[in-house]
């Protein structure tokens, strides 16, 4: 059964972020941003963008959109990605799901997110099933459970992440652990192959699936794994799955932490935070790109804006610029590094503070300004170049998410996505970075599983846990 | 003494190129008399700012004394017309590149004469760097100046001085430059200057601003990555490899992570999800260009999205971006403008200035200049001394760009007086004086450019036969046909190159470069001969008008103003045949205007309105000498003053074409005085003033009625000659003042220049007669007409 994650690739753990940026040479938004600076057409691309940025309802009442950012799309007869729907489903399965919905969901309990990256799949390990449970239960489906909670690695780029494992956890009604198993989204085919060779579909089990990916291999699931996926909102996902989890805590510790004195290594500490109060909350989701979302109540929020610039840009261009293989491989090479070789600081600048605008001489006047000059550009290690590059992303998603914060007015900033997986520097960047700039106004949260909030939410939307 | 090498040890590295050779007369201009200097060093340019004078010749006329028996003597000039040198106030920008400092350096301290100066103004990144050599160079203390306050103080100076500074940049259209019309006030703005990083300023008043943010990820990010990934060292290449790359190749795009779905979902599938998404693998290998691209892409989606959330935050909707990764790259406008209407939806106006790169420069330079407090002043772009803005597109052309880019200049006249509107202006925020823009307009564009280059040959004779004594005069007119033909070009390829263009500154580019060359007024001498002949014929003109019943003599007014608009030597259908026919006068040129109905004629309701009561104050622009404005103004003036209406007759201050000049309307109207007792009378009880508009240009911008620099003294009243008594009075205020304080109802504006190729679409509070004859075939046309069609304009404000 290892067959499904066989290709030797790096591992990293990155959700997709939702769409970061524009390119300027194509797309309707494009042309239509392009043609002038005044108002948008009504009912043109420029009026959908519009509403996406609207603050977004609540997600049982506003005709819903699966992974879209396109809330007006959806007037237009996009319901077969309405949360719980199945696309092109023949009647026969609706009916069944139908059937399914009424009693309790047949296991196994699933949640998928896939990112343009990382896969991330949360599974339901029942703990109580009764002897006569175990004897109904069929020979595949108890496979799945042996082999799922029996390894901590698939194959070669599938990883459990133990530590993450959240115990005794009732879940409708049903006491058992949650599992967190991670996989490149390059290896879906083998994932889908699995499905298909184990026969997932005779279980009768529903697929709850996010992320761009759910739309991107909805066709495979179905014509290989003759599975139907239910696709799912990725950002609805991605905010029930964090108000679930920071409810249910970590194994008795707090979800929700933060850091104190972040600038200093000696006195530097990670303390548990309390979000007994998590609204209004900015949530900074960094996957490959970053996606900001004002989070106003459970079920009101809306997009504030993303950016193209997150972990995949850090990962792609520390790839280029050292060789690495492994997001794992560049954050260790980052740990070494100096980024003040690479970069231009105020100080090089003005040989000290820019007092005139009070900008500290230690603050970073030009991301790999250094690097213009040939000398400068010979002297440097890989290492220094991936400290760069890390603080450059980092300082920047920090930068813009304070811009939201207070546009939005909001003073609570949770970061979020497998950017932050085993980043500390990062982290603790972002903590100091928010604090310093706002004078101490803003403060960044972060959370323990950071980048499994959209499969949890996914696998909620499936026993339809409100 | 002109190439001198740079005369180091050698010792300072590679940054110094020692085999440098300039040629200094064309750089360095006017640096005997230059007093002031600042220097604004960046990563890569330098930017010299000083002050300097300019002597050059200016024509004067002057009056003979005629009250004795001889006045009138058959073949006498009119008066006699006198080449004077003049001092006028310059501001010389220079910009090179880092490499050439040294040898810059060398040259102006070989070249400075005045000692005066102690000190200069040094502001830039590279000010520290260099400010051993400076000193040591031109033994000059060294000030440092703060970047970002010259940046502004500069930035403000363009955006109140240089009109269409500011542009949009238009992706597809052609040109893609749409510039701005001077906004009234300026403030606030947003300054987003990407330089090394990025440095986002609220600018609220002109010495009021603040830092509110920035970013890291900037022009130095660009290239350090830049060169990095590709190993290309040049900031230009980079720009050059972008331009040609496919950033899709190397980006995370919508489309790879939800597949075909995001058609379905309404999503543009082409969204960048994260840059350089793809490149997280070691199995593939990535085009120099597609990286360069995607790159290019990152850092500009990222400012832009940065500057809209400051825009945001502040209220601001003017957004001017600035520095060396803008600085012209059509490349980096294209994606900043992308970004900046992608995040804020169209809310937000990106703005770019053809001056961008001299902004510190020139804030330096006014830093130092504070004591002259020279804000008081206004000044104008001098377009032959003015490279423009150069089109750096490396798409377009990377190897020319290298060779032209290397100096570039920006030269400012002082003008004397800060500039005011006309104050009868409908809405002076939304006057545009132009009729036809040529940067739009492409084939109105083609035209205009054959036309000037047609009419080049003549202008450059003329100029010759304008200084018949001059023994370089030849030489001098060669330089200047070379000059303008340059220019010419240069605008055939970048329409754009020094804002809007239009016919008014085809023409105003002319007298630039003719100035330049020392011909003030190529054509005093047929100004003087005509006005001769013109003045003349008067007595007889006056007879015959008086002659006429009243309903007749108005027609024949309005014709003999038409007619004497014939005489344009700035129309070559009209140079043609003065040329050909010496004997061309004025009744040739009643025959030559079509009969009524005009091509545009409101002369009924004119007559109307003569009937009613008398306007109480007249203000007259006037065009040519000779017959023009004795022959067709003056009665036309001494029938409005027979009526009870006072008259300002303006004229230019400064020599254009044949156009009359304020100093040539002196002494017309002092002869015309001493042979009509209406003119005579009027004049002496100041119900005749003569005033100056303050313009050299055969166009008129009704903003801009102000003093120059070249007239001494103030605005002159004239009294009626008496005597030996000179015509000079004092008026210390301007035009625009006096048109307020007479209460002028009725605006007069004659002659193509004035009425049709501007103003002919001008909103005015008060009544306004617009008349010209089209001596031009093409324009004729255009509007319907054929040649020496007639405009007459008669426009009554809505109540």
């Amino acid at each position: 059964m290892g067959a499904w994650l066989g290709r030797q690739r790096w591992l990293l753990r990155m959700g997709a972020g939702r769409l970061g940026m524009a390119t300027e040479r194509h797309g309707r938004a494009a042309d239509a941003s392009a043609s002038s600076a005044g108002e948008p057409a009504p009912g043109g691309p420029g009026g959908r963008r519009r509403e996406l940025l609207r603050r977004r309802a609540s997600s049982a009442s506003e005709p819903p959109v699966g992974a879209s950012a396109s809330a007006s799309a959806s007037a237009e007869g996009v319901r077969r990605s309405r949360p719980g729907s199945y696309s092109g489903a023949p009647s026969v399965s609706r009916q069944r799901v139908e059937s399914l919905r009424k009693k309790r969901q047949l296991f196994p309990w699933f949640g998928l997110d896939i990112g343009g990256t990382l896969v991330k799949l949360v599974y339901f390990e029942p703990k109580d099933i009764t002897a006569e449970e175990e004897e109904e239960e069929v020979e595949s489906l108890k496979s799945i459970r042996k082999y799922l909670t029996s390894n901590v690695a698939y194959g070669s780029t599938g990883i459990r992440d133990v530590h993450l494992e959240l115990k005794d956890l009732t879940l409708c009604g049903r006491k058992g652990n949650l599992h967190f198993i991670r996989f490149p989204t390059h290896d879906m085919p083998a994932f889908i192959q699995m499905g298909r060779d184990k026969n997932f579909s005779s279980l009768h089990t529903v697929f709850c699936a996010t992320g761009g990916g759910a739309y991107k291999f909805e066709q495979d699931f179905l014509t290989i794994g003759d599975l139907q996926l239910c696709k799912l909102d990725e950002l609805d996902c991605l905010v029930k799955g964090i108000l679930y989890i920071d409810s249910v805590g970590f194994n008795g510790r707090s979800q929700c932490y933060y850091f104190e004195n972040p600038a200093d290594a000696e006195k530097c500490q990670k303390l548990p935070f309390d979000l007994k109060n998590p609204y209004p909350l900015l949530l900074v989701n960094i996957g490959s790109g970053v996606s900001i979302l004002a989070v106003y109540s459970k079920d009101n929020y809306k997009r504030v804006t993303g950016t193209s610039l997150g972990g995949g840009t850090f990962f792609g261009l520390c790839c280029l610029l050292t060789g690495c293989t492994t997001f794992e491989e560049a954050l260790e090479m980052a740990s070494r590094g100096d980024s003040t070789k690479v970069d231009k600081l105020v100080r090089d600048i003005y040989g000290g503070d820019y007092e005139r605008f009070g900008l500290p001489g230690w603050a970073v006047a030009s991301s790999f300004g250094n690097m213009m000059s040939k000398e400068k550009r010979e002297a440097v290690s890989k290492e220094d170049l991936a400290r760069a590059m890390l603080i450059t992303i980092t300082n920047n998603i920090g930068s813009i998410a304070r811009m939201c914060a207070l546009n939005e007015n909001i003073n609570q900033v949770v970061f979020v996505g497998n950017f932050l997986r085993i980043n500390t520097i990062a982290m603790r960047l972002l903590a100091y970075a928010l604090d310093y700039w706002s004078k101490g106004q803003l403060k960044a949260l972060f959370s323990e599983h950071e980048g499994y909030f959209g499969a949890v939410g996914a696998l909620l939307e499936l026993l339809k846990i409100p | 003494m002109a190439e001198r090498g740079a005369s180091g040890s050698g010792s300072s590295g590679d940054s110094l190129d020692k085999s440098i050779t300039l040629p200094p007369d064309e750089i360095f201009r006017n640096l005997e008399n230059a007093k002031r200097f600042a220097i604004d060093i960046g990563g890569s340019l330098t930017k010299l700012a000083y002050y300097s004078t300019v002597q050059h010749k200016v024509a004067r006329v002057r009056s003979f004394d005629y009250s004795g028996k001889d006045a009138e003597q058959d073949h006498e000039p009119p008066y006699e017309i006198s080449v004077q040198e003049e001092v006028t106030a310059r501001l010389h920008f220079v910009k090179f590149e880092n490499t050439y400092i040294e040898a810059c350096l060398d040259f102006i301290k070989d070249h400075l004469v005045n000692t005066e100066t102690k000190v200069i103004q040094a502001t830039g990144g590279g000010a520290y760097k260099f400010k051993d050599l400076i000193e040591e160079k031109l033994r000059l203390r060294v000030d440092k100046e703060d970047v970002m306050t010259c940046l502004i103080k500069g930035c403000n100076f363009v955006l109140k001085n240089i009109p269409h500074e500011a542009f949009v940049y238009q992706k597809d259209s052609d040109p893609e430059f749409k510039f701005q019309t001077n906004h009234p006030n300026i403030f606030p703005y947003l300054l987003v200057n990407i330089g090394s990083g990025v440095s986002i300023v609220k600018v609220e008043t002109e010495d009021r601003f603040e830092w509110i943010g920035g970013s890291s990820i900037g022009g130095g990010t660009f290239w350090g990555l830049g060169a990095l990934l590709t190993k290309t060292k040049k900031f230009d290449e980079l720009l050059h490899l972008a331009s040609k790359g496919q950033h899709a190749n190397v980006d995370m795009l919508v489309q790879d992570v939800y597949g075909g779905a995001h058609q379905t979902l309404g999503l543009s599938g082409n969204l960048i999800a994260s840059s350089f998404g793809k490149s997280a693998t070691a199995d593939r290998e990535f085009s120099k260009e597609d990286m360069a691209k995607s790159l290019l892409h990152m850092i500009s989606n990222d400012i832009g999205q940065l500057a809209c959330l400051y825009a945001k935050l502040h209220c601001l909707d003017r957004v001017y971006f600035g520095g060396f990764f803008i600085r012209g790259h059509p490349v980096t406008m294209r994606t900043i403008t992308y970004s900046i209407n992608f995040f804020s939806k169209g809310e937000v106006q990106a703005l770019f200035l053809r001056h961008e790169g001299y902004l510190g420069a020139i804030g330096a330079f006014l830093k130092g200049a504070e004591q002259d407090n020279p804000n008081q002043y206004s000044w104008g772009e001098n377009y032959a001394g003015s490279s423009g803005l150069m089109s750096s597109s490396p798409e377009l052309c990377p190897t020319q760009r290298a060779r032209s880019g290397t100096f570039d200049l920006l030269e400012m006249d002082r003008l004397e007086r800060p500039l005011v509107n006309l104050p009868l202006l409908l809405d002076p925020s939304s006057y545009v004086p132009d009729t036809v823009d040529l940067t739009d307009d492409a084939l109105a564009r083609k035209y205009w450019l054959t036309c000037f280059e047609e009419a080049l040959d003549g202008v450059v004779k003329r100029a010759v036969a304008s200084q018949p004594g001059s023994v370089d005069a030849a030489e001098r007119a060669e330089k200047f046909r070379q000059k303008y033909w340059s220019k010419l070009q240069t605008l055939r390829h970048q329409p754009f190159a020094y804002g809007t263009l239009t016919v008014r500154s085809l023409l105003d580019t002319r007298e630039h470069c003719l100035n330049e060359f020392n011909f003030p007024d190529p054509y005093s001498k047929v100004k003087q001969k005509e006005n001769g002949v013109a003045l003349k014929c008067f007595p007889r003109v006056i007879r015959c008008l008086d002659a006429l019943g009243w309903e007749e003599r108005q027609l024949a007014l309005v014709k003999g103003l038409l007619a004497g608009n014939v005489f344009d030597w700035g129309a070559k259908a009209v140079s043609d045949v003065l040329e050909s026919d010496p004997q061309f006068g004025f009744e040739e040129a009643k025959m030559k205007l079509q009969e009524r109905p005009w091509l545009v004629d409101s002369y009924s309701k004119w007559l109307q309105r003569l009937k009613g009561p008398p306007h109480k104050c007249a203000l007259i622009f006037a065009d040519n000498s000779g017959i023009d404005v004795i022959l067709g103004v003056f009665p036309f003036v001494r029938e409005l003053l027979s009526r009870g209406t006072e008259v300002i007759l303006a004229c230019n201050s400064g020599p254009a074409l044949n156009d009359v000049t304020y100093c040539e309307s002196l002494i017309v109207a002092e002869r015309i005085a001493a042979m009509d007792p209406v003119v005579h009378s009027a004049l002496r009880e100041e119900r005749l003033l003569l005033m100056q508009t303050g313009s050299s240009s055969p166009c008129l911008d009704l903003r801009y009625p102000k003093t120059p620099a070249r007239t001494p003294g103030p605005p002159v009243r004239v009294r009626a000659a008496e005597g030996h008594s000179p015509l000079v009075g004092r008026l210390d205020k301007g035009l625009a003042v006096l048109v307020r304080e007479r209460g002028a109802d009725l605006v007069v504006i004659e002659g193509m220049g004035r009425a049709v190729h501007t103003n002919y679409y001008a909103a005015l509070r008060c009544e306004s007669l617009k008349l010209a004859v089209i001596k031009n075939s093409w324009l004729a046309e255009r509007l319907g007409g054929r040649l020496f069609s007639v405009i007459f304009k008669y426009e009554v404000p809505a109540e």
